[in-house]
């Protein structure tokens, strides 16, 4: 199935290079921010016949995967995450939650589903299954306040946690996230940087997040951003649904409490 | 009169920025449980195997102190880090800090590569350093290159302003050898400490910030 809007996607490209005063660049903005031609909503709909489908060694779909508010419970459960699971012991996002019961419902390998999880935008790739099912998860909540628990203890740690790796400086850059994204208004060439601190900035990004990528002409979960994030810094590659990748997006989702999922999003 | 407000705007902002941080959750305290809790996770977040450096996890003292204080370090953390950080500053073999601004101009745009893992490593080759500082991600310095970022402050007319004397030469090549060296815990990478540039890069970065010739002096 051709669900790649080429054309949308080729205007949007040959926009970019014009994008040189700040009025284009709001422009082009503007024309990302169209909703309804959003090739992300197409791959949405990909991902939910792959969760419904029955897959794995077990052949089994994942309707019965719990995101927290219970078995096969989608509704909502996307925006009260990253929260504790009794089951795994551990704080979880959408995208490791999804692993788990990849493993545990339809008897996958953890490894073989490590071993490809992105979509090679360089050689144009379709997203991979795991990219479309969790934004289709992700797009359960949409239009529904982010808001995660933080009654239990590791809850309360995630967030924390993921703040202080925020500042972390590390690798030849001596970067941390917060070289790039704890002021207004900062710039890395001309790509506008997300203030985590501006309660608006964060929450206008969280929200729009999986967003559909232009330049990758592929839909992305947080989980990669956090990769292509580390791998910028010059960082060897972060584990997908790490402790330390879902803290930062506890921290992130934490930022972000009370806006409403606006999915998916369109960016760059 | 222009001159008067500009300056003042200009302290005004200043004033603000570096107040910014006072009582703010941005301000930091090092905390040993939660450096703990960090260090845990970062050991259980990188896996080793192909393509993989796990040695750049692991922070030196300037690394560690930035990021505990939240680049916030009291008065004798910021005096070590500078005095440690001015004395790993090299000069080049020739003794030159003013090299050729041509070779600097391309430098200074120049910057891809240093990215290592499996899913999108950049070629073996370029996976150390010295291919360029990428200087436009966060500095505006030729006013015909519109797509400079911001992070850092512009450049343009930098040497205009400052001439080519001896010692705003060896302040330019020291700074960006190591920023640390002068402020604690700038924003801005350690350019020839960590290898990024080798010291005859720098040099015709220098070259290509200060020479009357270059475009940024325009």
């Amino acid at each position: 199935m051709n669900w790649k809007l080429y054309s949308l996607a080729t205007a949007l490209a040959v926009a970019a290079p014009l994008a040189w005063g700040e009025a284009s660049v709001a422009e082009y903005r503007a024309a990302l921010a169209d909703k309804d031609g959003n090739p992300g909503s197409l791959i949405i709909e990909k991902g939910g016949e792959l969760f419904k489908s029955p897959r794995g060694p077990k052949n089994v779909s994942l309707e019965k995967c719990d995101f927290g508010l219970g078995a096969g419970k989608l509704k909502g459960a996307a925006a009260q995450m990253p929260r504790y699971f009794k089951d795994t012991d551990r704080v979880q996002d959408v995208e490791s939650r999804l692993v788990t019961c990849m493993v545990t419902l339809q008897g996958f390998d953890e490894k073989e589903i490590k071993a490809k999880l992105y979509a090679d935008h360089r050689i144009n790739e379709d997203n991979t299954p795991l990219e479309a099912m969790a934004a289709y998860v992700y797009a359960q909540s949409d239009g529904m306040p982010i808001n995660p628990p933080m009654k239990h203890p590791k809850e309360k740690e995630a967030v924390k946690l993921g703040e202080a790796l925020f500042w972390n400086r590390y690798g030849p850059m001596d970067f941390s996230c917060a070289t790039c994204h704890s002021e207004d208004n900062k710039r890395v060439r001309l790509q506008a940087l997300v203030n985590h601190y501006n309660k608006k900035d964060i929450s206008a990004t969280v929200s729009a997040w999986p967003t559909y990528r232009v330049s990758h002409g592929a839909i992305r979960n947080m989980q990669h951003r956090m990769w292509d994030c580390h791998w910028q810094m010059r960082l060897p590659d972060i584990d997908y649904g790490s402790p330390a990748a879902v803290a930062i997006i506890a921290f992130q989702a934490n930022q972000a409490r009370g806006e409403k999922f606006n999915l998916p999003g369109m960016k760059r | 009169m222009n001159h008067v407000l500009t300056l003042s705007t200009l302290c005004a902002a200043l004033t603000l920025s570096l107040s910014a941080h006072a009582g703010d959750p941005k301000a930091g305290k090092p905390d040993p449980k939660l450096r703990a809790l960090v260090d845990q996770a970062i050991a259980a977040s990188f896996l080793p195997g192909e393509g993989q450096d796990l040695s750049r996890l692991k922070q030196d003292d300037t690394q560690r102190i930035c990021s505990d204080t939240r680049n916030n370090p009291d008065a004798k953390q910021a005096a070590d880090i500078t005095a440690r950080e001015a004395g790993n500053i090299k000069h080049p073999e020739n003794g030159k800090l003013m090299g050729d601004w041509k070779k600097g101009e391309k430098l200074f745009a120049a910057g891809f590569g240093m990215r290592i893992g499996k899913i999108e490593p950049d070629p073996v080759a370029k996976q150390k350093g010295g291919n360029g500082g990428n200087c436009y991600a966060c500095h505006a310095a030729d006013p015909k290159e519109v797509a400079a970022g911001n992070v850092g402050p512009s450049l343009t007319g930098y040497g205009k302003l400052r001439g080519t004397g001896d010692d705003i030469v060896k302040y330019t090549y020291e700074k960006i050898y190591n920023p640390q060296a002068f402020t604690a815990c700038s924003s801005m990478p350690r350019m020839g400490h960590n290898g990024i540039l080798t010291p005859e890069q720098i040099a015709d970065i220098t070259a290509y910030l200060l020479s009357p010739e270059s475009p940024v002096n325009k």
